[in-house]
């Protein structure tokens, strides 16, 4: 094509050109790290917590008074009586939930009182019994626990009652025991030792997400919670979850009206809670992507718009000369294709740029390779877009022109 | 000759009308979004208690176990029973305030009014005249009642309004978590943002709507919010416990003078110390002052979030400037044939100059009128976000006029190079060509 005579006007205006050569450079960088990192919240949202959540419901309840001398007998009747209410198919308590904030946490080791733990926090989840079965979850090795495995949370505490066995996620498993089969083995928290019987595929844990391999290590024990000292889940089918969360306040209230059903959603609703920042976060980045391009966009059409109303009267001695319509319009495509193609070189390098900034001062990952192409083809697409109108304007310029004074 | 190339610019204005609205909305757009973040920053990064970030002080020791210790460890953030206790009746700093985050439930005395849960804070008595809390009515407890458990409490004009209809319920007696307490005082509307005396009860939008003496609560056994560290099993499993080997409080004191800051350190270590050779203590002494403005930088309380958006904001902001560079440029050089007349009428390079610079300015003012309309639009969009601080995001004065300030500065060097470019016009040339 033209590629010269375009490159010998486009010097001559070169102080013009660049400055559209760096803005697409800028917005091609700027857009390849926003959605990179859209993409990144968007996986994080996709988190699987491992549950049925679209069956479970989380209630929790707190007592008016803080004495509450029988918590563990009152426990065992609201877990009866929240079972029985149609529609729930299991019901158990625990310490924690997954897509909530507050965790707790310990170190596991497979010695004694290890100085240097291999998994310096893991989650600790502690249930009552039917707790795996509530969430929907099977052991993938060994067995759940039996009932005579579960101790009294308070007895457990006052170190009366002794936990002895434990149930391992597989991230936990292969971190201390890679290789090796884990059932049987020995895990210790400081000084206490427990025998792992159990290992389920994955389970989130509550908290802030870290995006390491300690988002995999948690770990199950067999404890009956208080509800003074948890939360009830209950499980039921999926479109019961609004009548069975009405039942339930009554049922609970009416075992122990000294109480307050201090909070009660289902995990959907939980999800959304938990991720809002980050979907937050994905629509302000989309959002200023969306304006950047639209700037860059109308950068283009002015610059464009310009230079077509400059070259008029070269355009109608062209036309004169015999070039098409075609020719004309083709020739300010060109010419858009070469300062995007400039600014896309640029901004690749940019790109890279920012995000080792990023990588450096946030937690951001590498920019895998694949954005960039992405970028390229949008940029290529916007100025083509946006130079189709100046560009459509000047092929209608009439060959006329060229006798005329403008 | 100001109102003359103001007059000029208009003209030049009405006659790129679509050009010149671009420009401006580029401008508006790249201030308005630059302009969104940095309020919100400011917010974040904002002293939550001026006049007094270098006197309060958060006091960190280290009384962890010898097994596990790393050189370089920081002591933890917290400290135990034992330490918070100990310091508090050691009283070496001018004021000093132990404390935690904690929940219980009220139960008014309206039949109307259900049982309700809230949280608050168990601290003791310095606590109000440290951190600057306003009393609307009443006052704080003193270091007798906390000595003595005394069952008081103060609290705030929301909860004295919700439960007693007025603020003055001073000497009233309320519910808290089955126990009665008389109020002592009740506190204006207080919340400082962060909440930097205890950030694992939540950095902002924090509400705290009733205060207990920390003796009072433990007795009443008042339940604890916030982080728990433990590093053996406690009396009882209960990690608040005297001898307890956990950490679970915040220890502040309030110190004058950085001579005073460096004694009560000497006084920390020599307490560490003595520690040790109790056998309480196994580590050598490691200890930590650091007043509120060092506390915020060490916890790193602005969420990185709010740092990315406003890199991303400022990125923009340059891409619109570009973009009005690019189109200034191209625009005052098609003028080449105008300013070639007025040059050669005998106009200066110079007044050339600053005539296209008014141009330039003129957009970028207003660029900052429309720039500041949206960054309160973008404000008002950050505060219906799902954020703890999105309530924070308002626009004040300093940042209302930086906005007008970024605006025409950021104008005003996007028109320094075409400007110049355009006053190099040589008119003989120009003259020639037509």
């Amino acid at each position: 094509m033209h590629f010269l005579p375009i490159l010998a006007s486009l010097r001559r205006h070169r102080t013009a050109a660049a400055l559209i050569i760096i803005e697409i450079a800028l917005t091609c960088a700027i857009v390849c790290n926003a959605v990179f990192l859209i993409s990144d919240r968007l996986r994080r949202m996709d988190t699987t917590t491992g549950l049925v959540e679209d069956e479970l419901i989380r209630i929790s309840v707190t007592g008016i008074s803080e004495e509450a001398p029988n918590a563990s007998a009152v426990t065992l009747q609201d877990l009866a009586a929240l079972r029985g209410i149609p529609g729930v198919k299991s019901v158990a308590s625990t310490n924690m939930v997954p897509l909530y904030n507050s965790s707790w946490n310990t170190s596991v080791s497979t010695v004694v009182e290890d100085p240097r733990p291999p998994i310096e926090s893991a989650g600790i989840f502690m249930g009552s019994p039917d707790l795996l079965e509530t969430w929907g979850m099977t052991v993938v090795a060994g067995r759940d626990f039996t009932p005579d495995e579960y101790v009294d949370f308070e007895a457990a505490r006052a170190q009366k009652a002794h936990i002895g066995s434990v149930i391992l996620t597989r991230g936990a498993a292969a971190r201390l025991f890679p290789g090796k089969d884990p059932i049987g083995q020995k895990v210790y928290s400081e000084k206490d030792a427990q025998t792992v019987v159990g290992v389920i595929d994955r389970i989130m844990r509550p908290g802030g997400l870290r995006g390491t391999d300690e988002d995999s290590y948690s770990i199950i024990t067999p404890v009956n919670i208080p509800y003074t000292a948890g939360t009830y889940i209950v499980r039921t089918d999926p479109s019961r979850r609004a009548e069975v969360m009405a039942a339930a306040d009554a049922v609970l209230l009416k075992i122990d009206p000294s109480r307050l059903i201090d909070e009660r959603e289902t995990f959907t609703e939980m999800r959304k809670d938990y991720f809002k920042q980050d979907r937050a976060m994905a629509w302000l980045l989309g959002g200023v992507c969306a304006a950047l391009l639209i700037v860059t966009a109308l950068g283009i059409i002015g610059l464009a718009s310009f230079w077509v109303q400059q070259r008029t009267r070269q355009i109608g001695v062209r036309r004169a000369l015999g070039a098409t319509r075609g020719d004309i319009l083709r020739y300010f495509q060109t010419e858009n294709f070469i300062l995007a193609t400039l600014g896309i070189v640029l901004g690749m390098a940019l790109a890279y740029a920012i995000n080792l900034g990023l990588m450096g001062k946030y937690h951001v990952g590498r920019l895998p390779v694949e954005y960039l192409p992405i970028g390229a083809v949008l940029l290529w697409g916007l100025g083509q877009i946006a130079v189709l109108g100046p560009a459509m304007r000047a092929a209608s310029i009439p060959p006329a022109i060229a006798t005329r004074t403008v | 000759m100001f109102a003359y190339y103001l007059d000029l610019a208009r003209r030049s204005f009405r006659r790129n009308l679509a050009l010149t609205v671009l420009m401006v909305v580029a401008i508006a757009f790249g201030v308005g979004a630059s302009m969104t973040t940095l309020t919100v920053l400011h917010v974040l990064a904002a002293d939550p208690i001026p006049g007094k970030s270098h006197q309060l002080y958060r006091v960190q020791l280290e009384p962890r176990k010898a097994n596990g210790a790393r050189p370089g460890d920081e002591p933890p953030d917290q400290v135990g029973y034992d330490d918070g206790e100990g310091l508090l009746r050691a009283a070496r700093a001018e004021r000093q305030a132990w404390m935690t985050g904690g929940g219980t439930t009220i139960q008014p005395d309206r039949a109307d009014l259900k049982p309700f849960v809230i949280t608050g804070r168990w601290t003791s008595a310095d606590f109000f005249a440290m951190f600057d809390a306003p009393f609307a009515a009443g006052g704080a407890w003193t270091a007798a009642d906390d000595a003595g458990h005394a069952r008081v409490a103060v609290i705030t004009r929301t909860l004295a309004e919700k439960v007693f209809g007025t603020t003055d319920a001073v000497g009233k007696s309320l519910r808290v978590g089955g126990a009665p307490l008389r109020i002592t005082g009740v506190l204006e509307r207080w919340s400082p943002q962060p909440h930097f005396y205890d950030l694992d009860a939540g950095t902002y939008g924090v509400k705290e709507e009733i205060l207990v003496p920390m003796t009072t609560a433990l007795e009443l056994k008042y339940s604890h919010q916030g982080g728990t560290n433990c590093w053996g099993p406690s009396p009882d499993g209960n990690s608040q416990a005297p001898g307890a080997p956990c950490v679970w409080s915040q220890f502040w004191v309030e110190l004058g003078s950085p001579a005073k800051a460096d004694a009560y350190r000497e006084f920390l270590v020599k307490y560490s110390l003595e520690q040790k050779a109790a056998g309480r203590f196994q580590r050598d002494p490691a200890v930590r002052l650091r007043d509120v403005t060092d506390w915020l930088v060490y916890r790193q309380v602005v969420p990185s979030d709010a740092k990315l958006q406003t890199w991303i904001a400022l990125g923009f902001l340059l891409v619109c400037l570009i973009n009005t560079v690019g189109l200034l440029l191209t625009k005052f050089l098609r003028r080449s044939g105008e300013i070639g007349v007025r040059r050669a009428l005998g106009a200066s390079k110079r007044s050339i100059f600053f005539q296209l610079l008014v141009e330039a300015g003129t957009i970028g003012v207003a660029g900052g009128a429309l720039g500041l309309g949206l960054a309160w639009a973008g404000l008002w969009a950050v505060r219906h976000q799902p954020t703890s601080y999105a309530e924070l995001a308002q626009l004040d004065l300093p940042m209302l006029a930086a906005t007008f300030a970024l605006a025409v500065f950021a104008s005003l060097l996007a028109g320094l190079l075409p400007a110049w470019r355009g006053c190099q016009v040589t008119p003989a040339i120009q003259l020639k060509s037509h």
